[in-house]
Formats: C-alpha cells, sequence, structure tokens
C-alpha cells in the first residue's frame, strides 16, 4: 500500500524494510563497546554491542532495541554499515549523519557513499521524529566515548 | 443536553486545518482547547485593567484585585469549597503538589512514617512522594491496579498502618481513565488518622467535583486541562490544615509585616502566593469556569461518557488493536489508551496527524503504570472533552484503519 499522503517521504520501503526486518539482530556475547539508548519522550530503546579486530577496526555488531519504525530502521542501517570501520571513522560516520538531520547538502558522492542511509533524508521533513533516526547513532557516540574513556 | 455544534464555534481554534484535514483535537488529557469568552477574559484584562494587586489604591489596581478575587471565588464555588481562602493559585498541578511536599510534608513526616499513593499516578503525584520520604526517613507504598484497571482497594486496610501519615492518590488517570472512588478513600485515609490528597488534575475538567463531599485535605488542579489558560492551577487545601502551615515560597506579597530581622505572614491564602501572581491567567481561569458552568458539568460527563461508549465499540472493529482502561463507564473517563500490533505508538501518531488527528502518544507522564504494570514501552492515547463528536471518533477510526492497512502491508512483505 502507498504511505499516506505526506509520508512518503518517511516511511520509504526501504525503511519500512529494515523496521520489519531489522539486520545485525542480538547482543554480542564479549563486546569492547556497549552502548544503551534511551529516548523517554516516546520510549525508543536501542542497544549496541560491537567487538573489535586486532587491526582495532570494527569487526562485529550486533543492536536490539524496541521502538518506533523510524528508530529501529535507522539504526540496524547504522549496523550495516560499521563493520570494517576504525573508531575515528565510525565517529565521523555519525558527525556525517547529524549533520544529513541537521540540513546539510548531500552530494552524490556522499549518497552513493552511505546507501541505504539516504533513505532517511525524508525524516528532517518531520522534525520530531528526528530524534528516532539519531537514537542509534548517539547511542554509538556513547558507546565510543565511553570506550575510549576507559580503555585511555 | 447541550448542542455540541454550538458548542464547537466557542472555540475558534476548532475550525483550523492541519495538514490539509480539519483538525480532530483528542488530546485532552495533555491540554483542553480554549473558548473565545476565555481568551476575551486575558485580552480584556491586558487591553483595560492591567495592574498589580493587592497594593495599588489605584483604579486599575482595585479593579485588577477585584477581578482576581471574584476569579477565586468562581473556582471555590465551582469545586463547593467552604470559601475562597482555601484556595491557593499556583502555576499547575505538579507545583500545587510540590507545594504540599514542601510545606505539609516537610513539617509533618517523620522517621518510620508512611504515605501511601497508587500504582496509576501521574510523576507529579510520585516523584514529590519519593522525594518527601527519602527526606524524612519515611517509606511510600502503593495501591494495587487491578486486572480490571480499577484502582484495587482489597489491599488497602492493611496499607493504612498507624503511621501513614498522608494518602495522595488521583481521582482520574490519564492513561486508563480509571475513576478511582475518591470519597471512599479519604475516609480510610481519616480512620488511621491520615490526611488525604487528591491530585483531581483530570477529575475538575470533566466531573463534577465537591471537595466538602469528598472531604480531602488538599486537592489539586490545573487550569489548562479545563479550557483555562497555561499557567494557572489550584491547590485546595481545609481550613484547619492550611492554618497549620508554614509558607512555601517567601518574599513580596506574603508577608504582613516585615523588619530588617524578621517578617510576619499575611492572611490566609495571600501567606502561600509569594510574588506578583499570574492575575490574567486567574481571570481567565474564572472565565472558563464560568462556561463549563453555564454548560454544566454533569451534561459535560453525560456527553464524554456517550462518546468514550461509542469510541470503545468502534475501537472493536479493528482487530490489531488493544485498549486499556476499565470497560465500566461509571469508573471511567474519557480517556482511550491503545496500541496496535508491532506498530509503534509513534507511527501511530504520525499517520494520524497527517489526517488532521491529534492524539498522544509515549509513556503520558506515567512511566511506571505504563512499563512496570502494562508491560508496554509506550501507548497511543486518544482523550474527550465537552466539544468532541462522533464524527472525530470516526476519522479517528478510519486513520487508524489507514494505518493498520499500511504498516500491515509493510510487515507481510517480506513474510
Amino acid at each position: 500500500m502507498q504511505a499516506p499522503d505526506g509520508l512518503d517521504d518517511l516511511y520509504q520501503d526501504i525503511i519500512l524494510d529494515h523496521w520489519r526486518s531489522p539486520h545485525n539482530q542480538g547482543a554480542l556475547e564479549h563486546p569492547h563497546l556497549h552502548g544503551e539508548g534511551f529516548n523517554p519522550f516516546c520510549g525508543d530503546q536501542i542497544d549496541l554491542t560491537m567487538t573489535l579486530g586486532e587491526d582495532g577496526r570494527i569487526n562485529d555488531v550486533g543492536f536490539v532495541g524496541q521502538g518506533c519504525s523510524i528508530s529501529q530502521a535507522s539504526a540496524s542501517m547504522l549496523s550495516d554499515q560499521l563493520k570494517g570501520k576504525t573508531l575515528d571513522e565510525a565517529e565521523a560516520f555519525v558527525r556525517m549523519f547529524k549533520g544529513i538531520m541537521q540540513g546539510e547538502e548531500v552530494s552524490d558522492e556522499l549518497e552513493e557513499e552511505i546507501g541505504e542511509i539516504a533513505a532517511l533524508q525524508g525524516v528532517k521533513n518531520h522534525p520530531i521524529r528526528i530524534k528516532c533516526a539519531l537514537l542509534g547513532w548517539t547511542t554509538l557516540q556513547d558507546a565510543i566515548s565511553e570506550y575510549r574513556k576507559t580503555a585511555s | 443536553m447541550y448542542d455540541v455544534s454550538a458548542v464547537r464555534n466557542d472555540f475558534p481554534i476548532l475550525s483550523r486545518q492541519v495538514n490539509g484535514k480539519p483538525l480532530v483535537y483528542l488530546d485532552n488529557a495533555a491540554t483542553s482547547q480554549k473558548p473565545q469568552s476565555m481568551i476575551d477574559a486575558l485580552v480584556d484584562y491586558y487591553s483595560r485593567y492591567n495592574s498589580n494587586v493587592h497594593r495599588g489604591v489605584h483604579t486599575l489596581s482595585m479593579e485588577a484585585t477585584d477581578a482576581y478575587e471574584l476569579a477565586r471565588q468562581k473556582i471555590a464555588t465551582f469545586i463547593n469549597a467552604p470559601s475562597p481562602d482555601n484556595l491557593i493559585f499556583v502555576r499547575n498541578t505538579s507545583e500545587a503538589i510540590n507545594l504540599v511536599a514542601y510545606s505539609w510534608a516537610a513539617a509533618n513526616l517523620k522517621k518510620g512514617d508512611r504515605v501511601v499513593s497508587t500504582e496509576m499516578e501521574h510523576h507529579s503525584n510520585l516523584v514529590p512522594w519519593q522525594h518527601a520520604v527519602a527526606e524524612a526517613g519515611a517509606e511510600l507504598k502503593l495501591m494495587k491496579m487491578a486486572e480490571d484497571y480499577s484502582l484495587d482497594l482489597s489491599e488497602l486496610d492493611e496499607l493504612l498502618t498507624p503511621q501513614t501519615k498522608l494518602v495522595a492518590f488521583t481521582q482520574m488517570s490519564n492513561v486508563l481513565g480509571t475513576i478511582t472512588p475518591a470519597k471512599e478513600i479519604v475516609a480510610a485515609a481519616h480512620r488511621v488518622g491520615a490526611l488525604a490528597l487528591v491530585d483531581a488534575a483530570q477529575s475538575v475538567p470533566h466531573i463534577a467535583v465537591d471537595v466538602q463531599d469528598l472531604d480531602c485535605d488538599f486537592l489539586a488542579f490545573s487550569g489548562h486541562k479545563m479550557a483555562g489558560p497555561m499557567g494557572i492551577g489550584v491547590l485546595y487545601v481545609k481550613s484547619e490544615v492550611l492554618e497549620q502551615m508554614e509558607p512555601f515560597l517567601r518574599g513580596g506579597e506574603m508577608v504582613l509585616e516585615v523588619t530588617y530581622e524578621k517578617a510576619t505572614w499575611a492572611d490566609l491564602p495571600m501567606k502561600f502566593e509569594a510574588g506578583t501572581p499570574s492575575v490574567a491567567d486567574s481571570i481567565g481561569l474564572g472565565a472558563a469556569v464560568d462556561y463549563l458552568t453555564a454548560l454544566g458539568m454533569d451534561n459535560i460527563r453525560q456527553h464524554e461518557v456517550e462518546l468514550t461508549t461509542y469510541a470503545l465499540e468502534r475501537f472493536k472493529e479493528l482487530e490489531e488493536v488493544t485498549t486499556y482502561g476499565p470497560t465500566d463507564m461509571s469508573i471511567r473517563g474519557g480517556v482511550v489508551s491503545f496500541t496496535m500490533g508491532n506498530v509503534h505508538p509513534h507511527d501511530i501518531g504520525q499517520v494520524l496527524d497527517q489526517a488532521g488527528v491529534a492524539i498522544r502518544t509515549g509513556h503520558h507522564c506515567a512511566m511506571p503504570l505504563v512499563r512496570s504494570r502494562l508491560h508496554l514501552p509506550a501507548t497511543a492515547r486518544a482523550s474527550f472533552y465537552l466539544y468532541n463528536t462522533e464524527a472525530e471518533v470516526d476519522a479517528l477510526i478510519d486513520g487508524l484503519k489507514t494505518t493498520s492497512r499500511f504498516f500491515g502491508d509493510a510487515s507481510s512483505r517480506r513474510s
């Protein structure tokens, strides 16, 4: 069924697919990084775990959560693209996504690079949902900050 | 009964459009809309006689003081308080309850004492007591929600020990719509020598409330949920309790005589109204009370019972929807919380908004009830007021059918 009028930019098929069948589901057993995000406004929750390889790159990601379609789809899409990134690269990735949500222009090259995540651009037309889309990403940032604190 | 279509013309906001559709405002438990007569009272005050109260000898100040005190009188009559002096103007229900916690409880709660509340409280009648008992070394115990979403009174006798100093409870749950047997609970509290505080934020706007009949010691409510302005609320306190209470806030307006060393307090209720009060909003609340009184609280209640009954019947058409709250309309207000399968309330609210239908989604400031008792991360909630219609319920149900079809298709696409 077609999205209700005015919501087709928000509820794109790819987002609904991730909502229905989120990727990388589950909590990793011995994670190097762990973050828990909670949005009290709507009750969305994300629990994110990651392991690092010997090269310092993220080699596995698991997330469990509950919440609205946007928060869970966004976290699912994020989890797909984290593997292979260093923590610095992951942080830059978070900054990039926050920029998109704040209305920064997305170049063709960037759109190419972020793949499915580009589908989340419609969220910025619905300001109240931006927090939902960001939940997984802020949880990732918190997990990295916490890891750096304890690792240093 | 009154003519709902005529009543709707009194509320200018109800004729606006949202996303190209007529506004269907079903978030009344959060705040109600305002009749033109209330808006006019605010404009009239600021246009004609804006002035500080209780001090000037000039005409404007006397007019403002008279209007301010007349508003207090109207509101006192509305809840059948013995005197306007029993009413303290505050910003909202939360502030009213905090006033009791900081003034009465701080002086009267001792180590080993007990405060009894319920599982269905709004945060505003839970968090202040968590703090008050922690400060005093007292304990907080809760009456349970029963399986049928009523308040379970079966353990009341065990809960109400001689150490119990206060029973603080809601008269109507903002999540479930449950109307509690307030008079019975107040009487039980008094039997063990405890005082009783009624959180009437959801009840005073929707049902006739008589503080002398309830015999409660404290009763708190907000103006903005009852067709009045935001930023004004009322704490009713029984005279013999109020006379024993120390001020909560100290400063201007609330003093009789001040030296460099000390001060004595003004008469009641000004002793509890430090600083310049929200004069216009108090007058606006008086105008809202006039409006509600003219319609008749019993008529408003009857209208909401009929509308909620209709809504609950129509909800049954939606197989994947679960509603929460009593089925017995004699103990239920015009509140319907619901969930829809695996579709998150936030997504429901978004689709409805696109159809011009405003509902609330989330935990409704009752996080423990929603998460720990209903075992839900959030619910969607439609709540009605005196101006809502069956056609608006139909718009809600149509919107929910659209939501269900859309997300239902989306969820079956992969399976």
